[in-house]
């Protein structure tokens, strides 16, 4: 019930933040915290009382009474279709990472959202929900299910409270996520036929269908669409076209989500649905998918070098950390794939912070054109350093997450394939390139003259805690990542124990 | 005939009745008040007669076949013509005199309806469609002051005429080769016939279809859906994308069923053909609509092209259990969207009445925050359309998903992922229209007041999100029916 009440708190939260404004304009944004942190010490509470958690054991992929939690109740027996929830290590890192980063978007909307404050917290939360779902749902049918509908508030954030060109974004974000979510919910459908017509019986279960057994054509396919789908999520060079349009005109919450935590989606699928569903299939179709993984990469860089929107590049460097996710989970080995999550995890922290930043340069200077700045340290030094600090994390300097995450991709990839490992490496140099000029251009240099009597208000209590708590996250990663890697570490050994099986090289 | 067989035409009793009543009360005092009442009393005679006559449920003479698939949709079609009976309460209280006789055309399509629902014999097929047809051009020119109420009538009376036609030539085609009119005995006598008169039996049941198709407005008979759907009264227009092209679907189905038009290539072709056409351009064109009604118009030839991929499914089944998933198909996606039109039309009645203008995009801005309760509504029909999860739609589009792929039907297929991808754009765009706060100053307008209208559309809605979170119980009654 736990992963339920998780939910639901969320959800029935989102509805108290819409009605709270009756209250008052700033009531809801107080009570949207409060949600996210009662859900934070709800799980923590629970998770006390976890004897598993002391004692890790690998959970099996097709037995749910390995996992740290299982529920399962019936909801549409004409399918199959359950309403099953299941929690392992990842999904409970992938849990935290949501309610964790939650709360921080809750923090980074206080001064930023001043219009129809009671609808945007809901909206906040009840993406938030949407999230946990996507992460807990094991029955296929109930995980497409929260595929879609977290997009919706999602798609009204950006519409309502977003940027000069937030239609355009809005529409393109729902339209790349929505139309590549049919291809999946088409592929998930041929799954169970397939398992349908082997078994005589229908069933959405992660659990029963793992084992399915296809043709390699079939497979092919199947395994196509659930890889366009996550991979448009992810986003993974050539369907990143949404995502500079979204997270920059995103308000700043909405950009934390998407970044933080919105994009994981993409790559927790491929963890746990496109590889282990068609075992064969992924590994045929591994270099396609390393290969568009480093052209991410260092594409994502190159274009995030060239952008002189604060924002805009930001999310393009994205583009290039995911890539790395993507090749993470294609080296498919273990090394790769604690990358690939520890990536997750880091890039949560660093993007959303850097999003962050943007947002609240955005509200002082009213531009987020890197042109019209310069020298902001000066004004403002504690957003300055705060700045550098996730710069260079975001570039990957060692004794911070992010570089963990990226020197254990690199190492697994290199025992699959050094060619491709000596080009993704080039994303470290041009990470280092663009974070930089990020840095130079907008704190330091020539102060803009323009801004001289603003009087620039530096970050203060809220903002400054907030960044904290991020920063020693990274910190923390960076200097001790083992139980991250520790929790991890069962359930990568399931997965590959399971592929490994299936493969015959 | 005898009385048990009476009793299974109870619906169609009770809406005869209900016509001679209305006729007889017009004699004694013409009031519209006395009128709608005996109206809603009719229609909700028919609700409950449609359940009784369950028990009885025969083919009664040659004509008419009364099972439990056909009394469900006229359930739901009786059902439908009350929704839109309340919605034109308020429209044509307005109209100065005569609106009496417009409750007696509705009853009376209505009867055409459900007739044409229950037909297994040519003659009751056009019987049925022609009284529903002939009623309806009428209620659509009935505000006749207008220009663009008369025009649809005059399009719609027109290409309904030609429609009219080719379905005789078909049914005299068919005749000529089967030597039989009611849909079994084409069927049983369909594969000798092919043998004598190949193309006499193809040209007839191609004509048939057609003249079919011009009802569903399904491409390339599309022509007059948005001008006929623009230039109704808005609760007719609901009617017509209701009552209209739910029972001549449902007619179609049985004729092709049990005369087994499955069994032939050419003809499933060219259904694949209509339908690819009509997912894809219906979306296609509904893409640079303005006007909600237009836009309602070009969706909903699509979700007819939608439909048509269950019927073609038809022709490759191989087992029992795949034909009870067509079947069931059938029926939820046509509950689905008759429903979600239904409460698209009745939070659109109450928010544009009768004024054109007011269908525009433009009049949508920022309605969010003018009327919430509205907006929510409209966005759930929207999403509905839309076939996103937790909605009846998506249910109804799951379902026909399934079957494709059961079928391996792969070019319908891509065309419905396509279509249904096309479609997410149009949709969202009223949505989006709605979520503007260029207009965020202005306040709630007055509380929403507490009307039927309002009661009415928070019930459907709430019978669109029920299908889609929880179809069990729905989906159990349709495998039953």
């Amino acid at each position: 019930m736990l992963m339920i009440n998780l939910i639901l708190i969320l959800l029935v939260g989102g509805l108290l933040a819409l009605l709270s404004e009756r209250l008052g304009e700033t009531v809801p944004r107080k009570v949207a915290l409060v949600v996210v942190l009662v859900d934070i010490v709800y799980l923590l509470s629970q998770l006390s009382a976890m004897p598993q958690l002391t004692q890790l054991q690998a959970p099996m992929p097709d037995d749910p009474g390995t996992w740290l939690m299982h529920f399962k109740a019936q909801w549409i027996p004409a399918f199959g279709i359950n309403i099953e929830f299941a929690l392992d290590g990842i999904s409970l890192l992938m849990v935290m990472l949501t309610l964790v980063l939650g709360a921080i978007a809750v923090s980074s909307s206080w001064t930023d959202v001043t219009t129809k404050q009671g609808f945007f917290e809901a909206n906040l939360l009840w993406t938030l929900a949407g999230v946990l779902g996507v992460f807990m749902a094991l029955d296929l049918f109930l995980f497409f299910l929260f595929w879609e509908v977290m997009l919706i508030p999602m798609y009204f954030m950006i519409a309502i409270w977003g940027h000069e060109n937030r239609g355009y974004a809005a529409m393109k974000f729902f339209i790349f996520t929505q139309a590549s979510g049919l291809l999946m919910l088409v592929a998930t459908l041929a799954l169970v036929a397939v398992n349908h017509n082997a078994t005589g019986m229908w069933s959405f279960s992660y659990f029963d269908l793992l084992n399915t057994s296809m043709t390699e054509q079939t497979g092919h396919w199947l395994m196509l669409g659930f890889f366009i789908a996550f991979v448009v999520k992810l986003p993974g060079f050539p369907f990143h076209t949404w995502l500079p349009d979204a997270h920059t005109q995103a308000p700043t919450a909405g950009s934390v989500i998407l970044a933080g935590i919105l994009l994981k989606t993409g790559a927790y699928g491929l963890i746990r649905f496109a590889v282990p569903l068609f075992p064969q299939a992924a590994l045929d179709f591994s270099f396609v998918a390393m290969m568009l993984g480093v052209a991410g990469v260092v594409y994502g860089a190159v274009l995030a070098f060239a952008q002189t929107d604060f924002k805009r590049l930001v999310a393009y460097s994205s583009v290039s950390h995911m890539g790395f996710v993507l090749l993470g989970v294609y080296a498919w080995n273990e090394l790769a794939l604690q990358g690939a999550v520890m990536q997750m995890v880091a890039h949560g922290f660093s993007t959303a912070a850097l999003f962050m930043i943007a947002g609240s340069l955005q509200e002082r200077l009213h531009t987020r054109d890197m042109r019209e700045m310069g020298g902001l340290w000066q004004q403002m030094p504690r957003m300055g350093a705060v700045a550098m600090f996730f710069v260079v994390a975001s570039l990957g300097l060692p004794g911070l997450g992010n570089f963990v995450a990226e020197f254990l991709v690199l190492l697994g990839l290199f025992q699959v394939n050094p060619w491709i490992t000596a080009v993704a490496a080039l994303g470290l140099i041009t990470g280092a390139i663009y974070s930089l000029i990020l840095m130079q251009r907008s704190f330091q240099g020539e102060p803009n003259a323009r801004y001289d009597s603003h009087g620039l208000v530096d970050f203060a209590g809220r903002e400054m805690l907030t960044m904290t708590v991020m920063m020693v996250a990274l910190v923390a990663l960076g200097l001790y990542p083992q139980p991250v890697l520790d929790i991890a570490q069962p359930v990568l050994q399931s997965l590959l124990d399971l592929t490994s099986v299936e493969i015959t090289p | 005939m005898n009385s048990s067989q009476m009793m299974a035409l109870m619906p169609i009793l009770t809406l005869s009745l209900t016509a001679m009543v209305l006729m007889i009360q017009a004699s004694i005092k013409r009031d519209q008040n006395i009128a709608w009442w005996i109206t809603a009393a009719g229609f909700l005679l028919t609700i409950w007669g449609a359940g009784y006559a369950r028990d009885f449920a025969q083919s009664v003479t040659i004509l008419l076949e009364v099972d439990d698939w056909g009394l469900f949709f006229s359930t739901l079609i009786v059902f439908a013509s009350l929704v839109c009976l309340i919605l034109s309460r308020e429209t044509f209280s307005q109209e100065a005199e005569r609106k009496e006789e417009y409750y007696l055309l509705l009853v009376l399509s209505v009867l055409g309806a459900v007739f044409l629902i229950q037909s297994s014999h040519m003659a009751s097929l056009l019987l049925g469609m022609e009284l529903m047809g002939v009623a309806l051009y009428a209620m659509i020119a009935f505000p006749e002051k207008g220009e663009l109420p008369l025009e649809a009538a005059i399009k719609y009376l027109v290409l309904s005429a030609c429609a009219s036609a080719m379905l005789l030539f078909g049914f005299a085609l068919v005749y000529a080769a089967t030597g039989d009119l009611t849909y079994a005995a084409i069927g049983a006598e369909a594969s000798l016939a092919y043998g004598r008169e190949p193309l006499v039996l193809m040209a007839g049941s191609a004509m048939i279809l057609a003249g079919l198709g011009f009802k569903l407005s399904v491409v390339p008979f599309h022509m007059w859906t948005p001008d006929v759907y623009q230039g109704a009264p808005t609760p007719v227009t609901g009617f017509l994308a209701t009552v209209s092209k739910g029972a001549v679907f449902v007619a179609l189905s049985r004729f092709y069923l049990e005369a087994e038009l499955y069994q032939y290539d050419t003809l499933i072709a060219a259904l694949s053909v209509v339908a690819v056409a009509s997912m894809l351009a219906g979306n296609w064109l509904a893409l640079r609509q303005n006007n909600i009604k237009r836009l309602l118009a070009y969706s909903s030839i699509a979700h007819f092209g939608y439909l048509l991929v269950a019927l073609i499914a038809m022709s490759i089944v191989q087992s029992i259990a795949q034909a009870q998933l067509i079947a069931d198909a059938v029926t939820f996606y046509l509950t689905a969207y008759i429903l979600t039109t239904l409460a698209a039309f009745a939070v659109f009645a109450q928010l544009s009445g009768e004024d054109d203008s007011k269908s525009m995009i433009d009049s949508f801005d920022g309605l969010f925050w003018r009327h919430p309760v509205q907006a929510t509504g409209l966005t759930v029909a929207l999403l509905s359309f839309a076939g996103i999860p937790l909605t009846a739609g998506f249910i109804g589009k799951f379902y026909l998903i399934n079957v494709a792929i059961e079928s391996q039907l792969w070019t319908l297929l891509i065309a419905l992922v396509l279509g249904s991808a096309i479609g997410i754009y149009y949709y969202l765009r009223f949505i989006f229209a709605m979520s503007k706060t260029s207009l965020a100053t202005v306040k709630p307008q007055s509380e929403e007041n507490f009307s039927a209208q309002n009661v009415l559309a928070t019930v459907l809605l709430i019978l669109v999100l029920v299908l889609g979170s929880w179809p069990q119980p729905f989906i159990e009654f349709a495998g039953r029916l």
